[in-house]
């Protein structure tokens, strides 16, 4: 796997669907109903269900894996800052450019958006290449 | 107003979770992930690993009962209702595969202020049945009009 300086992540894009977050807090347990119950997330001022920030990060972490050749162990640390929030059916893309490579490790600089919106950013993947 | 430090450097007791090969399934499967070592066994060890290894971000569902308690506790004092997740870093080594018993300590890192709005540090550090470090995680929390 060769990834150098300057080179853009394969780009990851999933729209999850409306009943993703209810599937998201049973694999891992989160049940923070702004996620789950669409009247308390409106009663509590959002706009309606959001998608869980580390649900978005795990997007991130796939992507990350996949551009170091899809091995679980090639990733090594991951940093992400959450921003703006998620929602259910729309479509997410992950994209990145390799910051720096050298060693065998690369470092990856990611963002993850719904159109404008970037849910995540200042995100950094460090792989083992 | 001065926020509340005392927490700052609490460590929180330990939690102990056991890793089950199907709730590695669930989780990769959630995320869009078809790599068969989260899957199949034969596979998993065909790679390299002792069993069906989970996906680096299911740090998360083994660490998250250890910081649960140490976000809610009440010398820590933040306030739910103004609260986002701010950011979240995890640094792995030893990969965590079915069958792994792994202990997560939590600590309350770091407490500070800027431009009104208080920053909470928590760590986790979770380690496997030998010893060997998981993985690493630094989790903040962010709390509006403190």
């Amino acid at each position: 796997m060769s990834l150098k300086p300057g080179d853009a992540m394969p780009e990851l894009r999933v729209t999850p669907d409306r009943y993703l977050p209810h599937r998201y807090a049973g694999a891992s347990g989160d049940f923070n109903p702004i996620h789950i119950d669409p009247e308390f997330a409106k009663a509590v001022g959002l706009p309606g269900t959001i998608l869980h920030g580390l649900y978005m990060m795990g997007l991130v972490a796939r992507a990350a894996t996949d551009a170091a050749g899809g091995d679980p162990r090639s990733l090594k640390r991951l940093s992400v800052q959450f921003r703006g929030m998620g929602a259910p059916e729309t479509e997410i893309v992950v994209s990145g450019t390799v910051k720096s490579a050298e060693d065998g490790r690369a470092v990856i600089d990611t963002v993850a958006a719904q159109g404008d919106n970037q849910t995540i950013r200042n995100a950094e993947a460090e792989v083992q290449l | 107003m001065t926020l509340k430090t005392e927490a700052v450097g609490k460590e929180y007791p330990a939690t102990t979770y056991e890793v089950g090969k199907e709730k590695i399934g669930e989780y990769a499967r959630v995320v869009g992930l078809d790599n068969p070592v989260h899957f199949d066994r034969e596979a998993a060890q065909a790679a390299g690993y002792r069993d069906v290894v989970a996906p680096p971000m299911f740090a998360v569902v083994y660490s998250s009962p250890a910081a649960g308690p140490a976000m809610l506790d009440p010398e820590v004092g933040m306030n739910f209702a103004a609260m986002v997740h701010g950011g979240q870093e995890f640094e792995w080594d030893e990969p965590a595969c079915a069958g792994d018993e792994i202990t997560t300590t939590a600590k309350c890192l770091d407490i500070s202020e800027k431009d009104g709005k208080g920053f909470y540090v928590f760590e986790t550090d979770s380690v496997n049945q030998n010893g060997d470090r998981v993985a690493r995680g630094t989790w903040t929390l962010i709390v509006r009009g403190v």
